[in-house]
């Protein structure tokens, strides 16, 4: 790459297993020397992970590049590891430039201080001199839309005021490389968009180069050209940035993979036990989200019945419920008037929600299965979670952050 | 500018050019220790004469009264608190410097910057402190019809001492502070301890002589006499302690300064 500002090879970082649980206490460590005493003491044999490993790219000027992966994927190891907070454990990285990161809305906040003051605590922490501070204040103040209340304390700030006022100050730091973590995850929708604004416009127009990591795939398809997606530790793929997130839809499952039978045998359940779902799969037809549900497309689902006699099953439902347990839905073979006779032995049941009208997010899918005459056999309240995926918004809109559960088609018929 | 990062190698010094530049954020550190202190207690600055002057009426009446020890033929009020001035500071300094990794863990895992700043702002925070409290002292010199003597200029001097004192022992314990909490627990303990090996309710002239370099491997010794020497008129020039007290502080605080650097790689990792 002929400009290149970012250059990372072979990084890793090993963690000590138990380091993650924090410090240790001198008793602790004199425990061990007592048992040991000839042993090094935290030696890098014992107990050891790689949060990251083996990871090499280089990102050339004003380039925005999404770094994507699942929990523990190693994402904010990396980000930290650039950002010079933790040190790696082998390999290198070169960065030319300043270095501004952003790990979280608000470091070096103290909510005594003033609005004014914190500005000024803030944007030294984050790495900018006084005088550039002084002018860009006014800017800061403005984007951050605090008005009246910049000489009260934080702490009597609402936290949408904070974040905003938090992230005014990181929207103005002017490093060559800029580093966010996940901070879009935060503050209104109005807002987001008007940081997702700020961070195109820095690396579109000011030739700045953006490493940004999200959970959000609308936000990281809208910023990045390009992305990196991390697995174990582990770079899996590279590349622009459709590709990538397609491939972590399709293979970073999240709470249960699509396609794949879920056994269904140890889970809790009540009922005669003549009739049980035994194992699940679902899937979608279309496949966008690799075989995962989105809002307002089609959801399959398999239910593999174990009968241990002849019955009729009237009523066979699949339920969803969000993760604070509000029934969401009940889709009822009773609504469709038609009854299943099974045999003693395994049967397989296919049932289609033709439209899932769920936003993303985690979902819980049970089964009813009763017959006739009241007689429950089985039924499964939590039978495993299945995630609605987020595809891009139609007509490059972006979802609300407090979004309801429930989709909804919306139509702008008129603006007077 | 080309920032590389790679895995740390064992002992190094500390890399000097990482601190160019940084005075303005150890400003603004300092200004956001004294403004929290201050907005979150009732009494404010108050506290800062508070804190020597209770103390010295404390010791007067243990020390001066009770046990009747001598004070150097100064009042003992005046003996105590040209200690306490120093002491409290330095007390506090320390305190605060062994705290101030681990009381602000949440910046050291989310941001970058030279960690000695935060050690250094508390150390420094306190002179704002050590200056209201040597105010005090020249009002009750004045109460006591002492007539202040030229000498008093060499302050700087003595609190620049004390100051360092404070910063050696404090990065040490920082660092280890971070890896073993007991640490928190130890420095309350240390200051008591280090309290009765310091003259501050005592005269160092009751040290036997051939144990006075010993005694004045505690630099705080010589911190205090020095502030003794300032204001009682014919007090004698305490040059060796005090020489020996640099040279203590010195090599503490270069070694000091050599494990700090050697321990901040992983204090993101273990805080």
């Amino acid at each position: 790459m002929a400009d290149t500002v970012l250059r990372v090879d072979r990084l890793g970082k090993q963690y000590r297993i138990g380091q993650v649980h924090g410090p240790r206490t001198l008793r602790e460590e004199l425990v061990d020397l007592a048992r040991a005493p000839f042993r090094r003491p935290r030696s890098a044999q014992d107990g050891t992970v790689w949060a990251l490993r083996d990871v090499s790219f280089e990102i050339g000027r004003g380039e925005v590049v999404g770094i994507i992966g699942g929990n523990g994927a190693g994402k904010s190891t990396l980000l930290k590891i650039l950002s010079r907070i933790v040190a790696p454990t082998e390999g290198w990285a070169e960065i030319e430039g300043r270095i501004g990161s952003l790990l979280e809305a608000g470091t070096g906040f103290h909510s005594e201080l003033t609005g004014r003051e914190n500005v000024y605590m803030s944007g030294a922490i984050l790495g900018m001199r006084k005088a550039e501070i002084n002018r860009k204040f006014d800017a800061i103040v403005a984007f951050a839309d605090i008005g009246p209340f910049l000489d009260t304390p934080v702490k009597r700030y609402s936290s949408g005021m904070q974040v905003r006022l938090a992230f005014a100050v990181a929207a103005h730091l002017e490093p060559e490389v800029l580093i966010v973590d996940e901070v879009l995850a935060v503050g209104d929708a109005e807002f987001q968009k008007k940081c997702l604004g700020r961070m195109a416009d820095v690396s579109r127009s000011d030739g700045r180069t953006v490493l940004f990591v999200s959970h959000n795939m609308d936000a990281v398809q809208r910023l990045c050209a390009r992305s990196i997606l991390l697995e174990r530790g582990r770079t899996v793929a590279a590349g622009p940035t459709a590709g990538v997130v397609a491939q972590y839809l399709a293979h970073t499952g999240g709470p249960s993979s699509a396609g794949t039978w879920i056994d269904l045998s140890g889970v809790e359940r009540t009922g005669t036990g003549v009739a049980r779902a035994v194992r699940a799969r679902y899937w979608t037809e279309l496949d966008p989200a690799g075989g995962r549900p989105y809002p307002d497309g089609p959801l399959t689902i398999g239910l593999g019945i174990q009968a241990s006699a002849r019955c009729t099953i009237a009523s066979l439902a699949v339920t969803l419920y969000d993760l604070q347990g509000t029934k969401l839905v009940n889709a009822d073979t009773i609504a469709v008037g038609r009854t299943l006779r099974l045999e003693p032995g395994e049967h397989e049941v296919t049932l289609r929600i033709p439209e899932l009208h769920l936003n993303p997010g985690v979902y819980v899918m049970g089964f009813w299965l009763a017959g006739p005459l009241d007689a429950i056999h089985d039924f499964v309240l939590t039978g495993f979670e299945l995630e609605v995926v987020a595809l891009q918004s139609p007509g490059l809109g972006r979802p609300p952050t407090d979004d309801g559960m429930v989709t909804c088609r919306l139509e702008l018929l008129d603006v007077d | 500018m080309i920032t590389t990062i790679r895995p740390p190698k064992g002992w190094a010094p500390l890399d000097l050019r990482e601190y160019v530049g940084a005075h303005e954020l150890l400003y603004f550190l300092v200004l956001r220790n004294l403004k929290v202190r201050y907005k979150q207690t009732v009494l404010g600055a108050a506290w800062a004469l508070l804190q020597p002057l209770l103390t010295m009426v404390l010791f007067s009446l243990i020390f001066g009264r009770l046990a009747r020890l001598g004070s150097d033929g100064l009042p003992y009020p005046v003996f105590a608190l040209a200690a306490l001035v120093p002491w409290t500071y330095f007390a506090n300094a320390l305190t605060q410097a062994g705290n101030s990794l681990v009381d602000q863990h949440q910046l050291l895992t989310k941001v970058y910057f030279p960690r000695l700043l935060l050690p250094l702002a508390a150390v420094i925070a306190g002179l704002v402190d050590l200056a209201i409290a040597f105010v005090l002292l020249l009002v009750v010199l004045a109460w006591y019809g002492i007539t202040p003597s030229p000498r008093l200029l060499a302050v700087p001097a003595f609190a620049l001492l004390a100051a360092t004192s404070a910063l050696a022992p404090g990065i040490w314990l920082a660092a280890l502070n971070v890896r073993y909490r007991d640490v928190r627990y130890v420095i309350p303990f240390l200051v008591q301890i280090w309290l009765f090996a310091t003259p501050v309710a005592y005269s160092s002239g009751l040290v036997p002589a051939r144990w006075r370099v010993l005694y004045h491997l505690n630099p705080m010794a010589g911190v205090v006499e020095g502030f003794r020497w300032m204001v009682a008129p014919h007090a004698l020039a305490q040059g060796d302690g005090l020489l020996v007290a640099v040279a203590v502080v010195a090599t503490w605080l270069t070694a000091g300064l050599y494990f700090f650097r050697r321990m901040e790689h992983s204090f993101a990792d273990v805080v």
